[in-house]
């Protein structure tokens, strides 16, 4: 490894659980010192790949190199799988705490130091110091059942960093606390991390946290890294709109790029800072609440519109607009605005972020049945004439845009069905991802308002089916 | 729901009745003679009855090694099915369970005709099989149940501290692990101390253990000093289970 | 491996467990008095059963149709208490709570031959003539506390509230406790009353002494006499093999509905 900084470098990683793939081809680096948060919902893999490399998991593929202080005193890379957790160089705070409840504090503490072998008046010294550190010194000798969750964190976090890992990896370590815990801890644990100079790899679902805490984010969804950098670029710029979406507030809509550093978007053309998407391609756009200046009459305003509802949210005002094209936008703002009346706002072009749209319209694997039918997420569906090659059997792509997917209430009126996995407001319509039954995505615009799992029957018209054979697509 | 307090009270007079009365009629017949006059002379005589102390003793000391065995033999098996590692079959487990809801006479019974069969002369080492062959089943069960709800991530904790897993299992699995072990002995060696039907069968009435001797003493309608040695045994039982918190024992069969 | 080692042990332990049971098993499809010998297959013994046993005085079949009786009766009874007295119990604090539920820890606790001594006593003392009744007495009062043991955990796991959200919707007292309280009782009920069952059927000792000189035969006590006489008499194996069977069911029927339910 050239880069003497780095002190984990993950390669390639892939885990499934059964026929679930959990992790999909995860590839990243930790440098010394580090606080790096692994971030997004249930179920994207994060707590799986920080358990890998702990070393509860094995992966299935890929490797996951540390740096290793050999017997000779010689710092070396060495891949960890099949080393067995107990053997790495690396402490885990768990979501539950886990502090063993036969053993009083102090002992708790020093169960890996009595492990090593350490002698008992530097244990002594050590667990004190720690103690110390976490707050906790008149604590040794109590009964951990004891002490409140905010407590048994601290000896949580006491007992590993005692240590002296060389990362610290904590999952979800503040989810069980309270609002104000939290925050206090948060900031404790800032603190920690800059006084202990150790690497920390934190797991969270909590962007605020995951804003707050790091040095770098690594937003994951779905087993994919969607975007690595720090909190300022990640919230700022995000590469994609799950990102947007993810951090913070925001208002994602579909834009068109007229020309570098020129986009349309709400039915207006803005000026902005992004550069090289081609010209009039599709682009989503991003805008953040707070980006949006408002006033009954405003000086330099490049678009209007009309206050639906106005919130106040303790720190700011949290508004609902019409614009003039009907988008609908969340802005916030220290003033209030009367719901009713008419509102003129403009957007600095720095405060746009284009986004490349991850696709433009439906493109789903099916397989050819005859001249008219396909067999697409596991059932047929009647499509537009084929042109080219038609033989019953060939793999094909069928081509259906957004808004021609029509969602049914019941399952059976659809030719298939599924369930309503993701949500994205776009200010005029609803972009929804809905998961087959046959465990496919399928992208679908609406205006109907649905729920996260609500299940529905998937309906599209022939004529909005267009295939393409294999040979077609080579052409 | 505050008066529902009231519905206590019919079960607090049964309870004074059928429970409380019984026991302290032990009491008041082991410390009669029978002309009802109170006298020590029922308890004194057991400490002078060089019998009934061997019997005492021999008591004692089966239970003690039954219930050893029952915990080397049975920790080791709850562990086992209690990982998923190591047993997925939730089949296995039911087998395990099963012959505690069989009679227990008639275990004991067909094990002693099994004896015979195979020509083994009765005695204490067909005894302690027996005895072991009977309880083995309480043993596990609590052991069984506990392990299996402990939570995981205690051992991954130590794990990820540094121990190998064998000290997994010395500092963390083993300690969290004694309230089972404490209700499985509390259910071994309390009901083979004062057993007395089985004794007899397993050892062709060579050996007799506490319970048998208060049994023909009753039956001989030496009630007296029947009760005294029911005493005695009650004040055994009594120490037994402050010793091993019987507060802590879970019910037999509980739900599966 | 690991694994292999495990299994292996799993295995002996379960062959001896059971090697009585087969056996016996076996050697309940054939006519031979002496076990150990084959004659051939044969239902002759399990015939026996419905015929008769050798004790005199009681047949084998009078004295499981006691058995059964006694257990159904004592367990119903059970319940009944059982249930009231744990709504009772639930709602009682500090040391009345504590008293009552030491009290109630005590048959369980005590070993079944003191609980057989003391109920002997009271009953000699109280001169109740000793026979049925006080049989089923002597196994209300050891089957009970197991009942409130199965029922208390539901009171607790249930939500306060349901009980009041009744009577806001209109329901008088009695018909909430009907219509909603019993209704989430009902499987701790359900388990307390199978656990009653279970231990009046397998009782030896308290029955032994409770049952007075009327000749009263439960099936412990009929095989006690029985094996005193000489060993396991033939009709035996074949009640053994129908027991061990008919649990084995039941148990395989109970643990396929939680794996149900489980899966849900």
């Amino acid at each position: 490894m050239s880069d003497k900084n780095i002190i984990i470098d993950i390669e390639h990683l892939s885990k499934s659980f059964g026929d679930h793939q959990v992790l999909k081809d995860i590839s990243l680096y930790i440098r010394k010192g580090e606080f790096v948060t692994l971030l997004g919902p249930s179920g994207c893999g994060k707590t799986t790949l920080l358990r890998m490399i702990a070393g509860f998991l094995q992966p299935d593929e890929g490797t996951i190199m540390m740096e290793w202080d050999s017997k000779g005193g010689k710092t070396e890379f060495r891949d960890v799988a099949g080393i067995p957790p107990h053997q790495r160089p690396l402490n885990t705070v768990f979501q539950r705490y886990a502090l063993f409840p036969h053993l009083d504090v102090y002992d708790n503490i020093a169960f890996g130091l009595k492990l090593q072998g350490v002698p008992k008046d530097e244990i002594d010294t050590r667990v004190r110091k720690v103690l110390k550190l976490v707050s906790m010194s008149d604590y040794e000798d109590r009964d951990v059942e004891s002490l409140s969750g905010g407590q048994q964190q601290r000896v949580a976090i006491a007992r590993a960093i005692v240590n002296r890992p060389k990362v610290l990896l904590l999952d979800e370590p503040l989810a069980a606390l309270d609002l104000k815990m939290r925050q206090d801890m948060q900031i404790e644990l800032k603190e920690m991390h800059q006084k202990l100079g150790i690497t920390f790899i934190y797991v969270t679902h909590d962007q605020s946290e995951a804003l707050t805490l790091s040095d770098t984010v690594v937003v994951m969804n779905e087993g994919k890294i969607q975007q690595i950098g720090t909190p300022i670029d990640i919230y700022n710029e995000p590469v994609n709109s799950f990102v947007a979406d993810f951090i913070g507030e925001s208002n994602i809509l579909n834009g068109t790029m007229v020309h570098d550093r020129k986009v349309n978007f709400i039915g207006h053309d803005f000026e902005c800072v992004d550069e090289g998407f081609g010209e009039n391609n599709p682009v989503d756009v991003v805008i953040r609440p707070e980006d949006v200046y408002l006033g009954y009459e405003l000086e330099g305003a490049q678009f209007s519109g009309t206050v639906k509802s106005c919130v106040f949210k303790g720190v700011h005002y949290e508004m609902y607009v019409e614009t003039d094209s009907g988008n609908e936008l969340q802005i916030q703002d220290y003033d209030a605005f009367e719901p009713g009346r008419t509102v003129q706002m403009l957007i600095h072009p720095d405060d746009i972020q284009v986004m490349k749209k991850e696709r433009v319209e439906n493109v789903i694997d099916c397989k050819v049945i005859d001249e008219t039918h396909i067999e697409m997420f596991g059932e047929e569906f009647e499509c537009a004439p084929i042109s080219g090659n038609v033989e019953s059997g060939i793999p094909a792509k069928a081509r259906i845009q957004f808004s021609k997917v029509d969602l049914m209430d019941h399952e059976e009126e659809g030719n298939a069905s599924g369930e309503v996995w993701f949500i994205l407001y776009k200010g005029n319509h609803y972009h929804l991802t809905v998961k087959t039954e046959s465990g496919e995505y399928v992208y679908v615009d609406t205006n109907d308002i649905w729920d996260k799992g609500d299940l529905v029957g998937i309906k599209i018209l022939p004529e909005d089916i267009t295939v393409e054979t294999v040979d077609e697509q080579e052409k | 729901m505050s008066k529902r307090s009231n519905w206590a009270i019919p079960y607090l007079i049964f309870l004074v009745l059928f429970v409380v009365l019984p026991l302290v009629l032990i009491v008041v017949y082991a410390l009669q003679d029978g002309n009802g006059n109170f006298t020590l002379s029922n308890v004194t005589r057991f400490f002078t009855d060089s019998d009934a102390l061997s019997t005492f003793a021999v008591s004692v000391e089966v239970a003690i090694e039954n219930t050893l065995i029952c915990l080397l033999l049975g920790y080791p098996a709850a562990y086992i099915l209690a990982d998923k590692n190591l047993n997925k079959s939730a089949v296995t487990v039911i087998l395990f369970i099963l012959p505690m809801w069989i009679n227990a006479l008639m275990r004991t019974l067909a094990t002693a005709e099994l004896f015979n069969v195979f020509g083994f002369t009765l005695g204490k080492g067909t005894l302690l099989f027996g005895m072991v062959y009977d309880y083995l089943p309480f043993m596990i069960y609590p052991i069984y149940n506990v392990l299996l709800k402990m939570d995981k991530s205690y051992a991954e904790a130590a794990s990820d501290l540094g121990a190998t897993p064998v000290q997994v299992f010395g500092k963390v699995t083993l300690p969290l692990s004694m309230p089972g072990i404490f209700s499985g002995i509390l259910m071994v060696f309390m009901p083979t101390v004062s057993t007395f039907a089985i004794s007899e069968f397993l050892t062709n009435n060579k050996i007799k253990l506490f319970g048998t001797i208060i049994q023909e003493n009753i039956n001989s309608s030496m009630w007296n000093y029947g009760a005294a040695l029911s005493l005695i045994m009650l004040v055994i039982i009594g120490l037994t289970t402050i010793l091993l918190g019987g507060d802590e024992r879970e019910v037999e069969g509980g739900t599966i | 491996m690991k694994k292999l080692f495990a299994q292996a042990y799993i295995w002996v332990l379960l062959v001896l467990l059971y090697a009585p049971i087969v056996f016996i098993a076996i050697f309940s499809f054939t006519e031979a008095r002496t076990l150990g010998n084959w004659t051939g297959f044969s239902l002759e013994l399990y015939k026996h059963i419905f015929t008769g046993g050798v004790n005199g005085g009681a047949s084998l079949m009078a004295a499981i149709k006691n058995t059964l009786v006694i257990a159904l009766v004592a367990a119903a009874f059970s319940t009944l208490l059982g249930t009231v007295s744990a709504i009772g119990i639930y709602n009682l604090k500090g040391r009345k709570k504590k008293t009552i539920q030491f009290l109630n820890n005590i048959p369980m606790i005590n070993p079944d031959v003191i609980t057989g001594v003391s109920l002997f006593l009271l009953f000699v003392f109280l001169h109740f003539s000793q026979g049925y009744l006080t049989v089923i007495l002597a196994h209300i009062s050891f089957c009970t506390p197991y009942v409130v043991l199965s029922v208390m955990p539901k009171l607790g796991q249930m939500n306060p509230n349901i009980y009041e959200a009744a009577l806001d919707l209109g329901a008088t007292p009695s018909l909430a406790l009907r219509k909603v309280l019993i209704p989430q009782l009902r499987p701790g009920m359900l388990s307390g009353f199978i656990l009653a069952f279970t231990m009046s059927l397998d009782d030896f000792a308290v029955t032994f002494f409770t049952r007075g000189t009327i000749g009263l035969e439960t099936l412990s006590t009929y095989i006690y006499a029985d094996a005193r006489k000489g060993g396991l008499t033939p009709e035996l194996r074949p009640l053994m093999t129908l027991i061990f069977t008919i649990i084995l069911i039941l148990l395989v029927i109970m643990n396929v509905r939680q794996a149900k339910t489980n899966k849900k």
